[in-house]
Formats: C-alpha cells, structure tokens, sequence
C-alpha cells in the first residue's frame, strides 16, 4: 500500500484521459494518472512498425479536437504543431479519372454536376444547424431521463429552445432525419453515387453499421461535428497523433500530474458500494477519492470492478454494451510515393477514400454483419508523409488505412491465416487505385479489431468504446444507469470514449467527466 | 431430431402432468382443475373445508412439484446466491432452509421463496416464478452451474399435527427430530429421498423431495401410512386459506413479480412487503443493494399490514380508509376457520398503518345476486392468527 492519497486517480493516459487528469490538476486536485502501456496516449500514438517507419498506429486524423480544450490547455503554447490542416477528402473513382474533392461543405471535381454540387451545400449548411445544436449537448453532461436536478433541466430547456430556435422547417427536418439512415437521407439530396459513397462512408466509419442501417444521419452528425470546430478538412499532426499523447503530457506534467506508464491497473477496489482504492499488477495498492476510468466501460466494469461486485440489471446492461469494433488499420511502408491514378503528388497527401458508391458500402458491410470479411472493403487512407518527413527516411513514405469492414467476431476466428487473407485483401483493394503499390511495399502490418482491442486495452477494439447508436448515446451512454460520468459504484467515474458525448479525438468525455468531478 | 426436443418440457407441452397425476387424478373426485407453471394441478380433490380441515387436524398432502427449483452447484454457488438475495448466505449450514427473496437493482421483489443448502458448494432454490433469465443474467463473473430441475424433481408437501407420525409410520425413523428448515436423507425403496421440514401452512409439516421415478410409491405408501390418521389430499384453494391464515405472501397475489411489471412504480421492496428482516445491509453487495438502502434512508413507500376485519365477511379486494381517505388496497383476505378470525393482508400508503390509525375495510359482497357494502373495522396485527406451538417444537409432538 503507497501512503499517498490522491484526489483523483485515472486509470488510462489516452487523451480523454489526460485531459481530465489536466482539468482536475488546474483545479488544484492531486492526480495519478496510471497508463498499462510503455506510452501514452492510448489510440492517439506514433508507433514504429518497420525499422525507420512510424505511423499513427491508432487514429490516423486529426478532426474534432474541441477548440476550446486547445485553448484552456494552452495546447499550441504546449507545443502542438500540425504538418497539414483542412486537408481534401478525395472519392476515388475506379475508373481512375473523375475523383471528387470535397472540402469541407463544398465538392468538386469529376463528373459532380453543378447540381449536386449546389446540393451538397444546402444539405451540409442544413446539417451543420444541427450539428450547432448537438454541441451545445455535447459540451455539458447529459441530462438524466429522470430526476433531473436544475441544472439538466436547463440543458433539456437549451436544446428546446436552440431546436425551436432553428425554425420550424429546420427543426421538423431534424426530428426527421436525426432517426433515419444516411442512405436515404443522400439519394433525397444528391444524384452522384461517388459523392454519395464517400459520404456514407464517413457516417459508417469505426461503427458497425452499413449506410442503410438506421441512426446513420446521426453518427454523420457526430462526425461533422469537427466541420462546427472549424476543422474544414481532416489535420495531421507533426510526429504523427503521438504528438497529441506528449503536448497532453507535456501539459499535465506541468500542473503537477504524476503520471505513470508500464501500470495497468488490475482491479478497482471497493468499500461496499464505493470505489476506494486500485490495484496494480505488481502488488501496489493506492487509494484515492475519486477513482476515474479512461479504460471502456466493459473493462472497467467486467474485468476491473468484476461483475460480481455490482448489482445483476447493472451487471447485466454492461454485458450487454455493443461495442464490437468493425474497423481495422493497415500500414504500409514503402519504398516511394504510390502513384494513384488520376491523382498528383500533392493530391496524394489528402484523404483518399475507398467507397465508390453507397451499394459498395453497404455490400462490405453485409459480408461483416454475419462474421466475414469484406471481399471488397471501403477504406479511409492516409499518405502522412507526403506532408511529414520525419515519420519515414528520405524518400520513403508511410500509408496508414482505416479498413472498414473487419468484424471483431469473425467467423474464423482472427487467425494468422485469416490476417494475411484480410491484409492481401486490402492491399488489393488499394491496388485497384494506386496499380504499382504492390512493388513498393517494403513492409506491411495489419491490425484487426483483436489486435486494437490488445494494443489499446479496448474491449472489441471498438472505435468509440461502444457503438454511437441511439439507444447509446446522450443519456443513455454509455447505458442507462450510469450516465454523467458517474456509474453505480460511488466514487468511481468514467472519462473516455464510452461516456457521453462518445469517440474520436474530442476530448469532451474527458473535459465533462472533470467538471463532474469538480462538483463532487 | 427435433429440435424443440431440447427445449424445456413446459415450453413445449401445453399442460404437464406431475410424476403424482396417477394417483392425484384418481384422488381429485370433483375434477377441478387449474394451472400452475404449465402443469395441471387441482385446486380442490373433494371439498375445501374438509381438505383445510385435513391440514389443520390430520394430515393433508400436497402435490408441489411444479413449484419452480433451480440446482445451484459450484466454486462461486455461495457467493453467487448472496449476490442474488438479500439474505446473508454464508450464515446457512449445509443440510438447512431458509426462506429468502431476490430483488432487482430497483429494489423490487422479482420472487419470493425458499433456499436449500444440499452441501457447501451445491443448493436449491424454490421459487414461485420461473426466474431462470434473472439467475442466468445474475450468474455472469461467477463460477456456477443454474439449471432448472423443476420437472426432475418430485415434491409432496405433507402438513398437519399427525405428519410427523404419519411419516414415521413409513419407516422414516428419527423425523420427529428433525428442526424447523432442517431437512435430512432417507432411504426409501433403495433410493434416498430428501426430507425438510418446511411448508406453505404456518403448521407442524414437511416436504419431501424425490426422483420422479420414487413418486407414486412414495404417494401410496404415505397413504397407506397415514390411513388411520386421517390422511387426505388437498388443492390449491385449501393452502390459500392455511397461508393467508399463517400470514404467508403470495407472489403475483400479494406483491407483482418485479420481471413482470410494466407500469412504473408497481413494484414493492421487501421493506414494503413487511420482509425488512431478510435484508443484510452488512452484505457489501447484492441486487437491490444501493436502493434499499436509500429506501430505508428516505422511507419506504408502501406498509404492508396483516388487518384482523370485524365480522366474518372476507375482504377481498377491499380498499382500506383511514378517516375517510382511501389509502390501501387488501391483496389477500379470507375468513380464517381455526383462528376464527377475518384476516386481510394488505398493502398501505405510507405512513398509514401507524399506531392510533383508524383503519377501515370496504367490503362488497353478494347474497343471491343482492350486493350489500359494508364498512368494517380493522386492526392491525403483528402476529399470525394460526401459530401452534408445533410448528416450531423438536422433538416434533406426535398426535
Ligand atoms: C482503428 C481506429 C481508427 C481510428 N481513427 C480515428 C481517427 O482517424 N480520428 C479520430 O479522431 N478518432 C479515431 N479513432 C477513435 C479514437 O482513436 C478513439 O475514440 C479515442 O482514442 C478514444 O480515446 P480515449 O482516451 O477515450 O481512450 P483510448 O485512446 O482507448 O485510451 C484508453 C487508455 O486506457 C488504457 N487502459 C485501459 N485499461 C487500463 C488498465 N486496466 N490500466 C491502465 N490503463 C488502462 C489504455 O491502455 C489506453 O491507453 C479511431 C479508433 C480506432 C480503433
């Protein structure tokens, strides 16, 4: 047992992590932040996966930090620097001339009619409404479905009136579409099926859901949410997203944090009801008064507390959490620049994304929703080096890919086997672009949801730490009964992806979970 | 084959026949009949009076094999039951009963029952609900083994001041010392039976547990045992006059199974309920844990009373007042023949039924389709009209 008693301890140093752990210390908490990793940062990190070539081997893109985190952190003054920032998104087209930029709310290129283009807009701009009105939800803890104390019921007052405050035809389109499938939702506004399958790809991403699955309009919402930050494209970090994991560091080192690696903690400790003290693999016990999860909420709960030492209807909602991830990662190191075709160098280094159409979308999907892989996965790749020298020697580049299907529970089994299947499978999807690829490969990795759910201490590997689906969001994440950061167990809090408002370099889960802790 | 062969018999089979319905066909002369839990069971053989009669001054048998048991075996089968009920768990020694309920996280009683400890790592739960899901939902993170034995196991309750005798008479030597929620092995016909001395009368009785294949010798021979000692079967409608006397909850009667709820708020604690005594707050964790406690802190809602009713009309259903203001409803209620008292179960808003509070009971009933209303006095008891001194005594009093 350490004598020291800390205000807060939080068990995980991903950034929602240290964000609480920086919030909690600027109010003058004593905060132990213990990291099972040799690094922080959880999915946010730069890892060398060939000798001389690094690569964000978890979150690829930089999107939707909250600006307001950056900016009470002092984030930029910490040392944040980007290597690019509002870069395009580019649909491939397979017939390798035709791709569509988009750029933030405007697309062009290909055979896009004026049209479409003019649409596109409209329908962005209409969404964005909304978006507005999701942050201002976003940025508070939710309120609870019942006893609301004042301060819920003036959120569930705010997003009345920011509702009504959108007009009636804006906000009965929201009530519309806030249920419905992007699927839909695209073939009412939009005519180009290559615009429309890179968007319902951004509605899919890191979810498992297909473009026609219900609730898709919503996790689209979520994702523009970075275009309400002013992020008018996706950004990349110098060093790759490491860099984020050390300026938060870097930052909580300077408000007196002690943070430490090499730590998983192996059980929560409870006095009857409350959580007092943690447990680490080496023995150590060390008590605190508040005891803060950044790990997902079926690991705090079933592996860290123990289902036992909760109540049943709890134990069995946390059981029952969906949050199988259905994304894997590739790396590539290569030997040059890929040439895609149709593309310049410069255009290289945008996102180019896999997705020619929404059927094509859809179709990888089906194959993942009955535990097979997806014979023709859409992608999200990124090129870093293009824009950051320093992640691969002179003249080399790094391709890092969101490969999206691979369902956690797959058929199989995520053998050897089945690996290689599934990185040749995604290399030759690439190749359909990028012909030559093949003979640049130097070295290649690929991590499915088995192996991000190891690297990262993330149950199914999942993307958010738990599905970003209605009946799991708001108030109800990450499930009923344990929601504003607190959960059954007194003194124990949740600050990561799996708390409101969900995943995604944001940062809110772990800001809101702070403020929550501040209240007492 | 087929594959609902692997489904439980009672989700396939419209009514099922307990291993007695041999001789429980032959004994029901009057051919009533009811359902409970997917079997065909009687609610009365001949007559209720006689039957009630048979448990309170004789012997009366009853067929309970489709009260719903679940075998828990394992490493963790103790620290899973004192997570699953409110009772401390620990503190029951192998070869003991006691009677629990289980709750939900809400702190609503889901089922009320009784829990066996056949050895240290091995029990049986009885219950009057099929709750297998809750159990099965209940068990993850422990290492046990539920499973529902309700149709392999054979069980007659044999209640009355001669049972004892009567079951002695078998040649189950030493039953008369055998303890209240005790329960023992015999041998009979070269295979063991189990024998506790529990029931659902409030009275001197027992239930004995055996494999279905035991069950009609062990009906014919405990007949032929209790032949001169007045010996008769009884229903369902009988037992509910003997409960309702020794003041006994029913579940889906006297409080609604909380699994089966769907309006909010229906619900009772076993605080509510008038079972504060099966709750181990010392425990540091068990279903319904956090609210109870909170309940006990703020209150309870609900009381729930046993009311002795002037006069000797029942008071079914009855709203309760208390100056005027309606504010309980009776759930049981029954003219008790040997207490010779009108008792009502009843359930209040708090914090009436406190001390001083005039109560009374609005009683409807009908005498050759004339309906007359009647508002009846009541008082609240703290204890069971039926309570003999048996009951409780060992060596077991022989009559
Ligand atoms: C394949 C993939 C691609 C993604 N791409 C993007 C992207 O491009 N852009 C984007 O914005 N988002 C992306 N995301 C989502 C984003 O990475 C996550 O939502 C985000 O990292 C979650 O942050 P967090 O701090 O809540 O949790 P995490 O980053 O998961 O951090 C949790 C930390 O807790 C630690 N931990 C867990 N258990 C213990 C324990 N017992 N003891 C000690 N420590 C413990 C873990 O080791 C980890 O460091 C992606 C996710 C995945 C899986």
């Amino acid at each position: 047992m350490t004598d020291k008693k800390y205000d807060a301890i939080i068990i995980g140093a991903g950034h929602n992590g240290l964000i609480c752990a920086n919030y909690l210390a600027k109010s003058g908490k004593s905060v132990l932040v213990l990291e099972a990793n040799a690094t922080v940062g959880g999915a946010a990190c730069t890892r060398e996966f060939a000798p001389g070539f690094k690569v964000s081997a978890g979150a690829q893109w930089l999107y939707q930090l909250n600006p307001t985190i950056v900016s009470d952190l002092k984030l930029i003054a910490h040392g944040l620097v980007y290597a690019a920032q509002d870069l395009d998104s580019i649909a491939l087209n397979p017939n390798g001339q035709q791709h569509i930029s988009i750029h933030g709310s405007h697309a062009s290129g290909g055979d896009l009619s004026e049209q479409d283009a003019h649409q596109f807009a409209a329908l962005q701009g209409q969404l964005l409404r909304f978006v507005r009105v999701l942050d201002r939800v976003f940025n508070r803890r939710p309120p609870k479905l019942i006893e609301s104390d004042w301060h819920d019921k003036l959120t569930l007052a705010r997003l009345g009136i920011d509702m009504k405050m959108l007009g009636k035809e804006d906000m009965s389109e929201m009530l519309r579409v806030g249920l419905i499938n992007i699927y839909d939702l695209l073939n009412e506004h939009l005519d180009n099926p290559l615009l429309k399958g890179a968007l319902s790809l951004d509605a899919v991403l890191g979810s498992h859901m297909g473009p026609r699955s219900p609730n898709t309009v919503f996790t689209y919402l979520y994702r523009l949410l970075g275009q309400h930050y002013r992020f008018n494209g996706p950004a990349l970090l110098k060093g790759g997203m490491g860099q984020l994991a050390d300026v938060l560091l870097h930052s909580a080192q300077h408000q007196g944090v002690e943070v430490r690696t090499n730590s998983a903690v192996i059980t929560i400790n409870l006095n009857a009801d409350s959580a007092k003290s943690v447990t680490l693999g080496n023995g150590d016990t060390i008590v605190a008064n508040s005891i803060v999860s950044n790990a997902d909420p079926k690991t705090t709960f079933t592996k860290l507390v123990g289902l036992r030492n909760i109540e049943a209807g709890f134990s069995r909602r946390v059981q029952v959490i969906r949050m199988n991830g259905n994304a894997a990662k590739l790396h590539l190191a290569l030997e040059g620049l890929p040439d895609f075709t149709g593309l310049n160098a410069q255009q290289t280094g945008a996102r180019l994304l896999i997705a020619p159409d929404m059927k094509y979308v859809e179709r990888a999907f089906n194959h993942a929703k009955y535990g097979e892989l997806s014979p023709a996965p859409a992608m999200d790749i990124s090129i870093p080096t293009v824009h950051d020298g320093s992640l691969a020697p002179a003249g080399k580049h790094v391709l890092s890919a969101t490969v999206q299907y691979a369902p956690y529970a797959l058929k199989d089994g995520w053998t050897e086997a089945q690996k290689q299947l599934a990185q040749k499978v995604a290399i030759d999807t690439i190749a359909q672009y990028a012909p030559r690829i093949k003979e640049q490969i130097r070295a290649a990795e690929y991590l499915s949801p088995a192996d991000l759910e190891q690297q990262f201490n993330t149950h199914g590997g999942h993307w958010h730490h738990g599905e970003i689906s209605l009946d799991q969001v708001l108030m109800m994440r990450p499930t009923p009964g344990c929601t504003q950061y607190r959960t059954p167990v007194d003194n124990l809090y949740l600050c990561g992806a799996g708390a409101h408002p969900g995943g995604g370099l944001m940062g809110l889960a772990g800001k809101n979970a702070a403020e929550e802790i501040l209240r007492g | 084959m087929n594959e609902l062969s692997a489904l439980p018999q009672h989700t396939t089979q419209m009514m099922l026949h307990t291993p007695f319905h041999s001789r429980v066909v032959e004994a029901c002369e009057i051919n009533e009949w009811s359902a409970w839990q997917g079997y065909t069971t009687p609610s009365s053989y001949t007559n209720v009076e006689f039957e009630y009669f048979a448990i309170r001054s004789n012997t009366g048998v009853f067929d309970l094999t489709p009260m719903t048991k679940y075998r828990i075996t394992g490493a963790d089968a103790e620290a899973y039951l004192d997570r699953l009920l409110t009772r401390n768990i620990a503190k029951l020694a192998v070869n003991r009963v006691a009677y629990i309920v289980m709750c939900n996280d809400a702190g609503d009683v889901i089922d009320d029952g009784t829990v066996f400890r056949l050895a240290d790592n091995e029990f049986r739960l009885c219950t009057q609900e099929r709750v297998l899901d809750w159990m099965m939902w209940s068990a993850a993170g422990f290492d046990v083994e539920v499973i529902d034995e309700t149709a392999d196991v054979a069980a007659l309750a044999i209640q009355g001041p001669t049972s004892c005798r009567v079951l002695r008479n078998m040649g189950f030597a030493g039953m008369e010392n055998l303890k209240p929620f005790g329960m023992q092995t015999f041998e009979f016909n070269g295979a063991r039976i189990m024998i506790s001395r529990t029931g659902y009368t409030g009275d001197l009785g027992y239930e004995a547990w055996m494999a279905p294949e035991q069950a009609e010798s062990f009906w014919d021979a405990l007949f032929e045992a209790g032949k001169l000692r007045g010996i008769r079967a009884f229903g369902s409608e009988a037992l509910d006059i003997a409960r309702i006397e020794a003041g006994y909850l029913a579940a889906g009667v006297d409080f609604v199974p909380a699994e089966q709820i769907v309006r909010n708020g229906r619900g009772r604690s076993p605080l509510e309920l008038g079972l504060g005594w099966l709750v181990d707050f010392n425990k540091p964790v068990f279903s319904g844990r956090k609210a109870l406690l909170k309940q006990k802190e703020y209150g309870p809602r609900y009381r729930f009373v046993k009311l002795s009713v002037e006069g000797n009309k029942p008071a079914e259903h009855s709203f309760i007042y208390c100056r005027g203001k309606a504010v309980g409803t009776v759930t049981s209620a029954g003219w008790c023949p040997t207490a010779k008292t009108n008792v009502a179960l009843a359930s209040l808003e708090m914090p009436y039924g406190r001390p001083g509070d005039e109560l009374e009971a609005e009683i409807y009933y009908m005498r050759e389709l004339h309906w007359t209303r009647l508002m009846a006095k009541c008082t609240i008891i703290t204890k069971p009209v039926w309570e003999p001194a048996r009951r409780l005594q060992t060596p077991a009093p022989d009559a």
